[in-house]
């Protein structure tokens, strides 16, 4: 399969007087393949949107190579522009102008038909509202607004930063059921977006970053499959059975997380040898469940961003990878 | 090409744009039609009513003086010793009122004379249209970095250089337009009122000439002052920097080097100051005297001149201006876009 976009060992870096030097980009590898919707996640600061706009040319890269439809940017955005749709951020419009002569200003820019403005209002649910002023719209319908004037172009690679953002639930499904249609149509998207639910859902694939470097990356099954870590939830038919249960099963090497009425147990290849084990200690388990992980606690695992009781992390306080005391590198989805 | 015509489109339809359209052409026919009523066409008889009336005032100050001077020589003839503090020396004889003293158009009403005057109004139609390039340009593209808009063109043609030069000439073109169209307006509106409420005598080939090349100052400063505001508020990416500039440089110029200059007694403080050069490009050139050099004591005095040309202001303004474009455009070049 050929990439649509490719990046590899990206760097920016902020120099401030009164804050030195930051990495936002420290190396950062991605690559998506066509046809694909992938998700680009990482907690807030992490370099996602310095990632899009180094690659949409709004920021210069101190390092690195990047590459659209096998072009080299930034040298050939300009041939490429017209092949990509982007939203970065928050959606940003003059407040007051209409949705449809924004999208005819943007539509005559790029010389682009006029009736290509009414076929994405269409599409993205404003046709009856595309008179009114944006500044007159919610959140949702900027978003909107903002997802038409990236399809505008019909592009081949779609970038959507947070396009399910102040969407109604309906709303979140028309956007779910349009992205799944690009991608059938053969446009690649890439989405950035905290709603990790949607993004199971949605994406073939997905790239995690964390402090500016890439923590995980692949097809979403096999990143959920390398990080499930064989977690079984174990309940014994008898509640006061459960310390001796867990030093059995720890004597076994197993490892064991005791919770008031079940445990929980980790790095468990085969959850019959857990049965096996306790039954020879006369202990019988009433429930015997592999717990499946999701794409939330895989991304809260691997950027260590899971809030910890009493303790309030800052938003740089996430994984580095290739950082002493992180686990991230290891396994097979490292950097 | 398609760019352009759009960013055309953009600043026309910006609410902005129209709203001070609007504000601009009325300001320009409430001051044209308030000075079509100042002024009065003088007739025959209004001429010859001024001369006599300017006459009889004559000859009632001679009479005055005739009955001032007569009761001094009375109350000389009475002893009286002090009719000198009283009437002056010589009992005034010396201050004999004169014809020429009394000139017939103190008495007529003001007439409009369009060769004299309009140059002035020349300047006061720059000042204002140029306030509107101001307000224009700088809100223009002020508002497409704060609203984002900018960001949004950009990753549409992600050329920044060839973007911002663009808008730069659609807001150039569109000052100009209106400059022009109005500009032809308000002299057809001056040259009625002179016709009319006036004079337009002794307006020659020569005075449409000179005309024509006051026009073409004004509208060069008007485009100048249009593409600095551009430049601010691009650089600040909003548009409160381009107004906060002009507030601070106003302040400075203005205010503190007048404060400054005269405190230091600094010879020809005023060539130090932006209005004076705002004042020779409309006047071609205005004079400074410098009174220091002056001894009175030792009688009258020719004091120093400096003499500032509109050569000299196209220089201040021009180099003025090109520095803040450089600045805009590299900043343009180089900085990220957030």
């Amino acid at each position: 399969m050929s990439a649509v976009l490719e990046i590899e060992g990206l760097r920016k870096t902020y120099r401030s007087r009164k804050r030195g030097v930051r990495h936002a980009l420290d190396g950062f590898d991605m690559r998506v393949e066509a046809g694909q919707v992938h998700g680009f996640l990482g907690p807030n600061g992490s370099g996602k949107t310095t990632t899009l706009r180094t690659l949409l040319g709004l920021i210069r890269p101190n390092g690195g190579r990047m590459a659209i439809l096998g072009q080299e940017l930034p040298q050939a955005l300009p041939a490429v522009a017209g092949q990509v749709g982007a939203i970065v951020e928050s959606p940003q419009f003059f407040p007051h102008f209409s949705a449809r002569d924004t999208l005819g200003l943007l539509a005559q820019a790029g010389e682009l038909p006029r009736q290509r403005v009414d076929e994405v209002l269409e599409l993205v649910g404003l046709r009856d509202r595309a008179g009114e002023r944006v500044k007159t719209y919610s959140l949702g319908m900027k978003q909107r607004l903002a997802v038409a004037s990236a399809l505008l172009k019909n592009p081949k690679l779609l970038i959507l930063d947070e396009p399910a953002n102040g969407l109604d639930p309906g709303g979140i499904r028309e956007m779910r059921t349009l992205m799944r249609d690009l991608a059938a149509a053969g446009m690649t998207v890439v989405l950035s977006s905290h709603i990790l639910g949607e993004i199971q859902l949605i994406c073939d694939s997905v790239t995690i970053i964390s402090l500016g470097r890439r923590v995980a990356f692949g097809p979403v099954d096999e990143v959920l499959a390398a990080h499930s870590q064989g977690a079984v939830r174990v309940r014994l038919e008898a509640v006061t059975d459960l310390p001796q249960a867990a030093e059995t099963l720890t004597r076994a090497g197993i490892r064991v997380a005791a919770e008031p009425d079940h445990l929980m147990l980790a790095g468990v290849d085969k959850p019959a040898t857990v049965s096996r084990v306790l039954a020879e200690q006369g202990l019988y388990v009433s429930e015997l469940t592999p717990v499946a992980v999701d794409l939330e606690s895989v991304f809260l695992e691997l950027t260590a961003t899971a809030p910890v009781p009493g303790q309030h992390r800052q938003v740089d306080q996430s994984t580095k990878v290739g950082e002493p005391g992180s686990g991230a590198t290891t396994g097979g989805w490292g950097a | 090409m398609s760019l352009y015509v759009t960013e055309l489109r953009r600043l026309s339809k910006r609410r902005v744009t129209r709203l001070l359209l609007v504000l601009l052409l009325l300001g320009l026919a409430t001051v044209a039609t308030a000075f079509s009523f100042s002024s009065h066409q003088l007739s025959k008889e209004t001429v010859a009513a001024a001369q006599v009336e300017s006459e009889a005032q004559y000859q009632r100050a001679l009479e005055d003086w005739k009955k001032t001077v007569a009761d001094c020589d009375a109350a000389k003839a009475r002893g009286d010793q002090d009719t000198e503090e009283r009437y002056g020396p010589n009992c005034g004889r010396d201050w004999q009122p004169q014809r020429e003293m009394f000139d017939p158009k103190w008495n007529l009403p003001y007439q409009f004379d369009f060769r004299a005057e309009f140059p002035m109004f020349i300047a006061v139609f720059a000042g204002a249209v140029a306030l509107f390039a101001f307000i224009v340009g700088a809100s223009y593209v002020g508002a497409e970095w704060s609203t984002g808009g900018m960001m949004n063109l950009l990753l549409w043609r992600p050329k920044r250089l060839a973007v911002l030069g663009t808008k730069l000439a659609a807001l150039l073109t569109t000052v100009l337009g209106v400059s022009v169209v109005l500009g032809a307006f308000w002299t057809l509106a001056f040259w009625l009122i002179g016709r009319y409420r006036g004079t337009t005598a002794k307006v020659t080939a020569g005075v449409w000439q000179s005309i024509g090349l006051d026009g073409l100052r004004a509208v060069g400063l008007v485009l100048a002052v249009g593409a600095v505001a551009f430049a601010l508020a691009s650089l600040g990416r909003h548009t409160a920097m381009a107004l906060g500039a002009a507030v601070a440089l106003f302040a400075i110029s203005e205010i503190g080097i007048r404060i400054a200059v005269a405190v230091l007694s600094v010879p020809f403080g005023e060539r130090y100051v932006l209005s004076t050069y705002a004042q020779s490009w409309f006047m071609k050139q205005v004079e400074l005297f410098d009174y220091d050099t002056c001894q009175f004591a030792k009688g009258a005095c020719e004091p120093a001149k400096l003499v500032v040309t509109w050569q000299q202001s196209a220089l201040v303004f021009g180099v003025g201006a090109a520095a803040v474009l450089i600045g805009a455009f590299w900043s343009m070049r180089r900085r990220d876009i957030a």
